[in-house]
């Protein structure tokens, strides 16, 4: 995927390939292209907005991939657990790239990782420690991605973002069931 | 007049609110904002140790929005109520772009939390 914006439906596709021939599609070409005029409408402030949005989800991200890079080399891990831990940092990594390119699209300016997090290391001594630290991290952008969806300007932003929310829910219910909990203890997230 | 008699009414609630929330409940809550925060220490937010009492933006450390440093805000009940239930009318610019918390109980829960968390580490 080149772009947070370039989800697989035929409008993304369209867009993907305008994107590859060179054009810079901004926010207001994006909801123009998916029929949208009243929000290609919206003023550079609500662009601004949705950028803010993307860059905090982004920071974020960068964390959550620091965190399992954290935990992938602490020596806790033992296969197959290490191997999911790696498979998701794959996935945030996909996320923070989309994000970011996103925000260039929109005009902001994407933020970057830290040069150091700030992680509970002193807490984590065993594979079950690190296993309910990712599990905290993943509830929690469920949390934030959710508080995220309905603030966006552009709706397809929200609909990629609720995209991403599913993958975070999917890490969230397999770490559980790796911690020996119910994957699943609720019927809606909050 | 009446406006201004409405919001102390409407701040007094709010203070109540907090003084009656249930510190356990808000811990239960407060994962949803472990993408972002910790207790103890500093990540894509502030950390939330002795947040009640102090500055917003005072974190020494912390880069915060140029919005939430000139907010002039002092985070006690009524303030984070204030925040809680939606960040980004609450101070316009700040990067905690997050709908809020529209339950006033949810909120007070979060807030009696927030006052009497323990700060070691290992909690985060």
């Amino acid at each position: 995927m080149s772009s947070f914006l370039a989800i697989p439906d035929p409008q993304a596709a369209r867009r993907l390939f305008l994107a590859r021939s060179g054009l810079v599609l901004s926010g207001a070409a994006v909801a123009l292209l998916a029929g949208r005029d009243a929000l290609a409408a919206k003023s550079g402030g609500a662009k601004a907005a949705d950028a803010r949005i993307l860059n905090t989800a982004l920071a974020a991200e960068l964390e959550a991939i620091a965190a399992y890079q954290l935990g992938a080399e602490s020596g806790l891990l033992q296969k197959p657990v290490l191997d999911l831990a790696v498979q998701f940092q794959g996935h945030h990594k996909e996320h923070a790239d989309v994000l970011a390119k996103t925000v260039h699209q929109l005009g902001g300016k994407p933020v970057s990782a830290k040069s150091k997090y700030d992680f509970p290391v002193e807490g984590l001594k065993n594979q079950t420690d690190v296993l309910r630290f990712a599990a905290k991290l993943e509830q929690g952008a469920v949390s934030a991605y959710l508080g995220a969806v309905p603030l966006f300007g552009n709706r397809d932003l929200s609909k990629a973002a609720a995209s991403i929310l599913g993958d975070e829910a999917m890490h969230w219910a397999v770490l559980r069931q790796a911690l020996g909990e119910n994957p699943v203890p609720v019927a809606f997230v909050s | 007049m009446i406006r201004v008699a409405f919001a102390a009414v409407i701040a007094a609630l709010a203070e109540t609110a907090a003084a009656g929330g249930d510190a356990a409940r808000g811990e239960e809550l407060y994962a949803r904002c472990t993408a972002c925060h910790a207790l103890a220490y500093d990540r894509v937010g502030p950390r939330h140790c002795g947040v009640l009492g102090r500055r917003a933006g005072a974190v020494s450390g912390f880069d915060y929005s140029d919005a939430m440093t000139r907010s002039n805000l002092v985070w006690n009940a009524k303030t984070l109520d204030r925040f809680l239930a939606d960040p980004m009318r609450t101070v316009p610019g700040t990067t905690m772009t997050y709908a809020g918390v529209p339950d006033p109980k949810e909120r007070a829960d979060l807030i009696a939390y927030l006052s009497s968390a323990k700060c070691d580490r290992p909690r985060g």
